[in-house]
């Protein structure tokens, strides 16, 4: 590698020369990523108002054991550990979760507002010492896709709940509900096919692009949402924890779910 | 319409320096460098600062106004703060020369020390080669480069983390990507990203991307594809598995 050369000076922490309010967005970054894992924590362990007629909450999809009629293998385990209080969103969290913290967008967002790392563009950092995601602990995040993997099948789940969301005792209809999951699913259809690692594995390893219509097609869907990853990620985190707010207030005679059609 | 604008600029050389106040008129439609131009006119004919084109695409005049790595040329006053003094300082990412100026030659020994390009045999008897546009579109981006050097400035692993002998930086991760994903190349940079460009040390913050004045999309379509790359050779047990037992 070529030699060094020294930087003029190096800033100390939150030193900068620039003017703009360039502390905002890592500020709102902060507070909504803090917000969501607070909220998300607290209703994982509520074990409770997670469903409602048709509806069961996105934090607690699929639910592999629970006493709810959604449980796919009824109640639960004789074997879960006596000292963890059970919730069935405990089983799935782990994967959604790990999804986006390895999120390409999450890393660069969280690495500044959470670690300072920088704090901002041209700002000054909190540590000399540095390792970026080159060694342990961070090279982990090399791990995404294979939680990509695991989200591609969660949002297949995620869209059959959207569609029993229009079931209703009476038939087919349409509730409030029904769009806030519909919209739900498509953001978070949204966020997961426009993942760097499903761009790589969709055509971006090969020098060569895939040269048929489907490769060509899914190429370039992947590449325009992945355009719009920012985006998708926040619309979506916001929808996840809101589908489940829905339910929970629904579920606990707060709100009223009305029926459109 | 002319109007006062005041400036503080960053003067002196690699052993001090400090800001010094300048004041000057300005016309409608000035850029920075007009006005750093006026000073070195009209009160400080020492003040060193280099251009060349004025028109965004030579890539000398880099520096930081405002606290923002920008060329100078191409910032116009009517895009900043009216009233308040403009602050125009070199880039803190490399030695100073003097005043505005800084010794940029780390970036030209690390362009020397990337695999150059390895085409394949010709495809046709006439020496030729028959490529897809859509290949070739894609690393067209990487080659709007004009090399002004703004991204690696505001990298911190290089600005803050001052690791200039280990990580080659977002403009030779640029100039990597369009060599490592055209479609002619058969060179294999990708161990070579993960131990000697160290290519793990970014950690996506996407700076570089939102300073470059040609608007490639740094972080996204070169360094994360690239990151994915070495993902799939070093840090994917399963495809590594797959390589094995294929024998590839
Ligand atoms: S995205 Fe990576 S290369 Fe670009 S400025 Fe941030 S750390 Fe540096
Ligand atoms: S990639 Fe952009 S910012 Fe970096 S040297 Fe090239 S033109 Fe300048
Ligand atoms: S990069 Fe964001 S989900 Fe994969
Ligand atoms: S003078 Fe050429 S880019 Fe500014």
């Amino acid at each position: 590698m070529a030699e060094a050369a020294r930087p003029r000076k190096v800033r100390l922490f939150l030193v900068t020369e620039r003017k703009d309010k360039w502390w905002v967005t890592p500020l709102l970054t902060f507070l909504g990523l803090s917000t969501f894992i607070v909220y998300v924590t607290w209703a994982a362990f509520q074990n409770a108002n997670y469903t409602f007629g048709p509806y069961l909450s996105p934090l607690y999809a699929p639910e592999i054991f629970g006493h709810s009629p959604h449980a796919w293998f009824g109640p639960p385990p004789t074997w879960w550990p006596g000292m963890i209080p059970f919730s069935p969103a405990l089983l799935i969290l782990p994967f959604p979760a790990g999804f986006r913290f390895t999120c390409y967008y999450y890393r660069g967002a969280y690495y500044k507002a959470f670690w300072g790392d920088p704090p901002s563009c041209a700002v000054g950092e909190p540590r000399k010492s540095y390792l970026g995601e080159r060694y342990f602990p961070l090279i982990i995040q090399n791990i995404h896709r294979y939680f990509l993997y695991a989200a591609l099948v969660f949002i297949v789940l995620l869209a059959y709940d959207a569609m029993l969301a229009f079931r209703f005792p009476d038939g087919i209809h349409v509730h409030v509900g029904t769009l806030v999951f519909c919209t739900n699913v498509v953001l978070l259809g949204g966020y997961t096919f426009g993942c760097h690692s499903l761009r790589h594995i969709v055509g971006g390893r090969k020098d060569q692009l895939p040269k048929d219509a489907v490769g060509r097609a899914c190429y370039d869907c992947v590449s325009g949402l992945n355009r719009r990853h920012q985006l998708f990620a926040w619309c979506s985190l916001f929808s996840v924890g809101f589908t489940d707010v829905y339910v929970r207030m629904c579920a606990m005679g707060v709100w009223t779910d009305a029926r459109l059609f | 319409m002319s109007k006062k604008v005041s400036l503080r600029i960053w003067r002196g050389d690699k052993d001090s320096g400090e800001f010094k106040s300048y004041e000057t008129e300005a016309d409608d439609g000035m850029v920075v460098l007009d006005v750093v131009h006026q000073v070195q006119a009209t009160q400080a004919p020492d003040l060193a600062v280099r251009w060349n084109c004025k028109a965004g695409k030579c890539g000398s005049c880099s520096a930081e106004i405002n606290g923002m790595p920008r060329l100078m040329c191409m910032t116009r006053l009517s895009d900043l703060p009216e009233g308040e003094p403009i602050t125009v300082e070199p880039m803190m990412a490399f030695p100073i020369i003097k005043d505005l100026v800084t010794d940029v030659s780390w970036n030209f020994r690390v362009k020397q020390t990337i695999k150059p390009f390895k085409p394949r045999p010709p495809d046709a008897p006439d020496g030729t080669w028959r490529m897809d546009q859509r290949d070739v579109d894609r690393v067209q981006e990487f080659r709007k480069c004009i090399e002004c050097f703004l991204c690696q400035n505001v990298c911190h692993v290089l600005r803050d983390h001052a690791k200039h002998e280990t990580f080659i930086g977002p403009r030779f991760f640029v100039h990597t990507a369009a060599l490592e994903m055209h479609p002619l190349d058969t060179e294999d940079r990708v161990p070579a990203l993960k131990d000697d460009y160290n290519l793990g040390y970014c950690n996506i913050t996407k700076c570089c991307t939102k300073v470059c004045p040609e608007s490639i999309t740094i972080t996204d379509n070169a360094i994360i594809p690239l990151k994915e790359r070495v993902v799939d050779r070093f840090y994917d047990p399963v495809r590594r598995l797959f390589r094995v037992l294929s024998g590839s």
